[in-house]
Formats: structure tokens, C-alpha cells, sequence
């Protein structure tokens, strides 16, 4: 009797019509992603280096809770962007539009890499020019050849 | 000798580079609100709950809207100097009290003195993201017309104030 009541008793444990999904953490779900996808794209200014979607800064949940009703507002992703640049400024943004302020943060690391290569291949012509054949005069020949025969002589590779 | 100028060169200007990458602050990111006009809102008072304030209402004045809360430690830090400022009586500072408890605030104004022409109750944090406020305190210059003229990032020290913020209110105020 007892084994019975605790087998009933395991079975509306696991009662299926109780087990129910995971509420979703905000009403709408599409908002929910759209609004993801936005704060990726956006830097956390409290932590630096973490995106507004993964930060749990105070800062980082209102403007999160902006992003969501500005989509609730109908506006399309690029307005909500220049919302957040309009007050926070290009830092905001992961990857800053391309401009005079911003072209070297773009480019300066090609431009490194260029003069590398540069600097790279001036230095191997130089040393390559500065390298010249030695040929060997019929004395010093004849030496070579004595010390090879030496060599195989003793069956030494 | 020549050979070595080249390297020297490029070390030179490495240095150069990192003395003033690494001597700036990371935390201090350039406003763009800075030469537009103040963003507008309507926020009730602090003290009297039922009047209201707009950054209109100080039209035609220099003024300082110095962002801060009960929970702010770097704000206790730049206090004592804004007390003093507004001891002085050269330029009028409005508080704005961001995401606070009233009653915290109230206290906190008591124990450590209240600077403030009056505050402004910003609960919700919804006009400091208008101001692109991220870390408190912040402190905005605004001039006769409206436009903010300069933010302070971080606390107000005494060198900030009287190397920056007050030449830059006498000259707005002329």
C-alpha cells in the first residue's frame, strides 16, 4: 500500500497538464529578438566591453526597455541606431559608420600591415644585393675535395 | 648609425602614441550633445512634488544641471565643491536626481547640504537617457539660449571647475 501511494504520488509529480513551459521573458517575442538583434550592435557605455544586449548595467536595462518601446512605436531599426547615436555618440555603436573621424580606426590597421610588408621586402632586397658568390680559388678546391675524400674514406655519411 | 634611425623613429612615434592612448580615459566618451540645444522634458520638482520644471524656465541664464542620487558614491566626492559653488552664487546648479528613492535623496541632501536651486526628479532614468547620462555624476554647462556648452564626465573636481567650467560660464555670461 505504502509502495502504491508513492508511486502515485511520483506520478503527479511528473503530471504532465502541470509541467508547463518556461514563461517567456517578455510579453512579445518577435520584440524580444528584433530588440536582441539592435542592442548587439550597441556598446554598453557603463561596461565597456560588453554589448547592451548582454550587460546587466541598470543603464543597460532602461535603454534596453527604450529599445523595446521604440519598436513598440513602429520604428524601423536604423531610427532606433540614430536614437542612441543622436546621445551616446559613434562609441556607441560596435562598427561606426565610415568617415573623417573614423578612417583611420577603419583602415589604420591595413595601413600598418601595408608598411610591414613594405619595410619586409626593402629589407630582403637590401640584404639579398649585399650578399655576394664566393667562388673558391683551385688551392682551396683542391682542400674541399681532400676533406670529402676523407670523409667517405671512414664510412661517415 | 644610420641604421638605427629608422627604428628609433618608429619606436618615437610608438611612445608618442601610447602616452596619449593610455593617458586618456576610457570612461570619458566625447558627448554629441555638446553645441545642440538642451533636450526638453518636464520633470516634477524634488522638495515640491507638485511644481514642475523645464529647462526652458532658465531661458535666458547660464546654468549648470549637475546629474546625481542618493546612491552615487563619486557624487558624495564633487559635493562639498558644489555647495561652494553655489555659496559663491556665480552660477545657478539645478540637481537632477536620477533613479532614486524621494526619501533617500531628501536625506542625503540634509546630511551632506543641498547646492541646488532646486531638483528635479528623473525616477525613471528617461531624461538622462535624452541627456546621454551613463555614468553619475554628470554635470552639463547650458547657455542663455538653451545649448548645452560642455559635460563633465565624473565628478566636478576644483581643478576642472576653475580651469574649465567657470572661464566658460563668464564667458557665456558676458
Amino acid at each position: 500500500m505504502k509502495r502504491l501511494v508513492f508511486v502515485l504520488f511520483c506520478l503527479a509529480a511528473f503530471n504532465p497538464a502541470c509541467a508547463r513551459e518556461a514563461a517567456p521573458l517578455a510579453q512579445d517575442e518577435a520584440v524580444e529578438k528584433r530588440m536582441v538583434v539592435i542592442s548587439e550592435e550597441l556598446r554598453c557605455l557603463v561596461c565597456q566591453n560588453e554589448s547592451l544586449a548582454a550587460s546587466r548595467a541598470d543603464l543597460a536595462q532602461d535603454l534596453r526597455r527604450e529599445i523595446r518601446e521604440q519598436i513598440g512605436q513602429g520604428k524601423s531599426d536604423k531610427e532606433i541606431l540614430d536614437f542612441m547615436v543622436g546621445r551616446y555618440g559613434d562609441f556607441v555603436r560596435y562598427r561606426p559608420p565610415l568617415k573623417g573621424t573614423t578612417f583611420l580606426l577603419w583602415f589604420g590597421p591595413f595601413l600598418l600591415l601595408v608598411i610591414g610588408v613594405a619595410v619586409l621586402v626593402i629589407y630582403l632586397r637590401r640584404r639579398s644585393k649585399r650578399v655576394v658568390e664566393a667562388s673558391l680559388s683551385a688551392e682551396e678546391q683542391l682542400k674541399v675535395d681532400a676533406l670529402l675524400r676523407l670523409d667517405e674514406g671512414d664510412g661517415r655519411p | 648609425m644610420n641604421r638605427f634611425l629608422l627604428p628609433l623613429g618608429i619606436f618615437i612615434v610608438l611612445v608618442a602614441f601610447l602616452a596619449i592612448g593610455l593617458n586618456r580615459d576610457p570612461r570619458e566618451v566625447p558627448s554629441p550633445l555638446v553645441g545642440k540645444p538642451a533636450p526638453a522634458f518636464e520633470l516634477p520638482q524634488l522638495h515640491k512634488t507638485e511644481a514642475k520644471f523645464a529647462p526652458k524656465d532658465m531661458q535666458g541664464k547660464v546654468w549648470l544641471l549637475n546629474v546625481w542620487a542618493s546612491w552615487c558614491v563619486s557624487c558624495r566626492q564633487e559635493h562639498p565643491i558644489l555647495v561652494e559653488l553655489a555659496k559663491s552664487g556665480l552660477v545657478p546648479i539645478n540637481g537632477l536626481n536620477y533613479k532614486d528613492q524621494r526619501a533617500d535623496a531628501l536625506k542625503w541632501l540634509q546630511q551632506y547640504g543641498d547646492p541646488y536651486t532646486l531638483s528635479i526628479v528623473d525616477a525613471e532614468g528617461r531624461v538622462g537617457i535624452d541627456y546621454g547620462v551613463y555614468g553619475v555624476p554628470e554635470t552639463y554647462v547650458i547657455d542663455k539660449a538653451g545649448v548645452i556648452r560642455y559635460k563633465q564626465i565624473g565628478p566636478v573636481t576644483q581643478g576642472a571647475l576653475e580651469k574649465t567650467i567657470l572661464p566658460l560660464v563668464k564667458e557665456l555670461q558676458k
